[in-house]
């Protein structure tokens, strides 16, 4: 296979993965930490590399709602944001998923206010999670090109038709710059067929957009949605499958298990940290510590099933939260456990909480939360929600 | 991994140079590199950071950078005591100063001067330093080779900048390696 390897950022990888997704229209508003890739992908349509039309639009809810209509009439379509541009496009995002519209989006993982930032943090994606829309969430710049094409591969498959998000983590990998292959467009274009849709509008086959519901028949919508969920895992992984055996890479599909064979202690990670868990298991295996490591890529729909079946190998399992959900855990624990308690499996657990607003996440800090869930493993199956490296005292 | 931590003002153009040897070691050399600014806000003139991370297997760590192998200090009016923070006992400065004895915080350090502000006046008739400082790291380090650099250059930089700034390079390169021979006699 011929290698193009450059030398960009994740909001640029970003950007290549869609302009060989080639899709029709492009409606977004710019926002700090995803800015670049909707001007790369500007640059590209200006420069004719890109044959889209680009929507230049005044609000995160207009960009999502003009990727509607756009999707309506058959385009494939896409639209990036991040943060508080994500919770702009709320109300809109349960219109595109109940609409069964196929919109690819990026988000860059963003803390969102008060206070006011614009570091990262996962609070703004994973308080969607009810939204109806597929997420993944993706650890290099690498994996964000290739999740832009899967994702359209996905969110368009017939038995799916649910927009996609793709998340990445803001600044540790929107303004990171690393190798990154480009694909082949001849490669793309034979992974990824034209946009299809048996919902097109058109004047010979008008269609209702935004229709309305009455209590006899709203449920069986939710249903269908729900159903269109569940039966992407299988697009998913069939998707995953077949990008590996024609790009060369594989992510796994729903979760990747890193030395999880004969672990007794795991990592829960989601996006670009499990990086760094890696070097830190790394070093633990090399000290003879059984530590493992499982990267979540999917929220939605949620690798339940990976979960169960890894609860019966490991002993202990901690979930790192960049979120936290006031009141209660952090919510990819909140995830993680449910189906952990439907495994009846008795593991130590322990929710740890940091990286809030953009804080780093250190090699130590890692470590000591290896050993906090090697040295649980006693005390049985016991729950707990710490903040890490937290500054203040607190009674707790 | 060697990690590099680039000192500069927002317009020097540290960001630059910081991704000029990432795309060296990644394009040029078969390496495996990460580039990436300070997060945040950028203003022009405000002290600005930016980290290079080098190795010869794919880089994991996506952590800050606390133990640097290289401090490249672009004005040296940024050298305040906090400039010894996040650094290896064996870290070496590369600073753009004409009188580098005077700076007691380097002391225990390693330290390489070099008159980038001169050069790149000289050739560029601006004190944009960030290429000179490149070309002295690359001579003290041996991170990347010089033809890397050079190529690092061609790829990434606009035309009209190229053939000044190849020269700046291979000048403070040049500089450097004299400087480093007459240390070692």
């Amino acid at each position: 296979m011929k290698t193009n390897k450059i030398f960009i950022s994740g909001d640029e990888a970003a950007a290549h993965g869609v302009r060989l997704s080639r899709p029709h229209v492009i409606a977004a508003y710019p926002i700090t930490p995803q800015t670049i890739t909707v001007e790369r992908l500007s640059e590209m349509v200006e420069s004719g590399e890109l044959d889209a039309d680009y929507m230049h639009v005044e609000s995160e809810h207009s960009a999502l709602s003009a990727a509607m209509g756009a999707s309506s009439v058959g385009a494939r379509t896409f639209t990036a944001t991040s943060s508080q541009g994500l919770l702009y496009m709320v109300e809109a995002m349960h219109y595109a998923s109940g609409g069964r519209y196929p919109i690819v989006m990026m988000n860059a993982n963003r803390s969102v206010a008060l206070p006011w930032s614009i570091y990262g943090d996962q609070r703004d994606s994973l308080s969607q999670l009810d939204s109806g829309w597929i997420q993944v969430y993706v650890e290099d710049a690498q994996e964000a090109l290739d999740m832009m094409i899967q994702a359209y591969k996905i969110a368009e498959h017939a038995k799916v038709l649910t927009p996609m998000m793709v998340n990445l983590d803001g600044f540790i990998l929107t303004h990171t710059y690393e190798m990154v292959e480009i694909p082949d467009q001849d490669m793309v274009d034979k992974f990824l067929p034209p946009f299809e849709t048996p919902n097109k509008m058109s004047f010979e086959n008008p269609k209702n957009m935004a229709f309305s519901s009455q209590p006899d028949d709203n449920t069986e919508f939710k249903y269908q949605q729900n159903k269109a969920m569940f039966d992407a895992i299988e697009v998913i992984e069939n998707t995953e499958k077949e990008f590996g055996e024609q790009f060369g890479r594989n992510y796994h599909g729903m979760v990747e298990e890193y030395m999880c064979d004969d672990a007794e202690a795991v990592l829960v990670t989601l996006g670009s940290i499990t990086g760094t868990v890696r070097v830190v298991a790394e070093q633990l295996r090399a000290r003879g510590l059984k530590v493992g490591i499982l990267k979540i890529r999917y929220m939605r729909p949620f690798p339940e099933k990976e979960i169960m079946e890894l609860s019966h190998k490991i002993k202990a399992i901690g979930v790192i939260d960049k979120d936290i959900s006031f009141g209660y855990e952090g919510t990819v624990f909140t995830n993680v456990n449910s189906a952990l308690a439907k495994s009846n499996a008795t593991i130590f657990k322990k929710n740890f909480i940091g990286g809030l607003g953009g804080r780093d996440i250190t090699k130590a800090e890692i470590e000591k939360m290896y050993k906090d869930l090697l040295a649980g493993i006693s005390t049985n199956g016991q729950k707990t929600v710490e903040f890490f490296n937290l500054k203040v005292e607190t009674n707790d | 991994m060697k990690e590099i931590r680039w000192h500069g003002r927002g317009g020097q153009g540290g960001f630059t140079a910081s991704r000029l040897l990432g795309i060296a070691a990644g394009m040029f050399q078969d390496k495996h590199a990460l580039a990436f600014p300070s997060f945040g806000p950028e203003r022009r003139g405000a002290p600005v950071l930016a980290f290079t991370k080098i190795d010869d297997k794919k880089i994991h760590d996506r952590s800050e950078v606390i133990t640097c192998d290289y401090v490249v200090v672009m004005d040296e009016t940024l050298i305040t005591p906090t400039i010894i923070k996040g650094v290896k006992d064996s870290a070496v400065f590369i600073i753009n100063s004409e009188n580098p004895q005077r700076y007691e915080i380097l002391k225990s350090y390693k330290v390489v001067a070099v008159d980038a502000s001169g050069i790149a006046q000289e050739i560029l008739g601006r004190p944009i330093t960030n290429t000179a400082m490149y070309g002295a790291l690359v001579a003290v380090s041996g991170l990347v080779s010089l033809e890397a650099a050079v190529n690092s250059i061609r790829h990434e930089m606009k035309s009209s900048l190229i053939d000044k700034n190849i020269e700046i390079v291979n000048r403070a390169f040049e500089e450097c390696s004299k400087s480093l021979t007459q240390v070692n006699n």
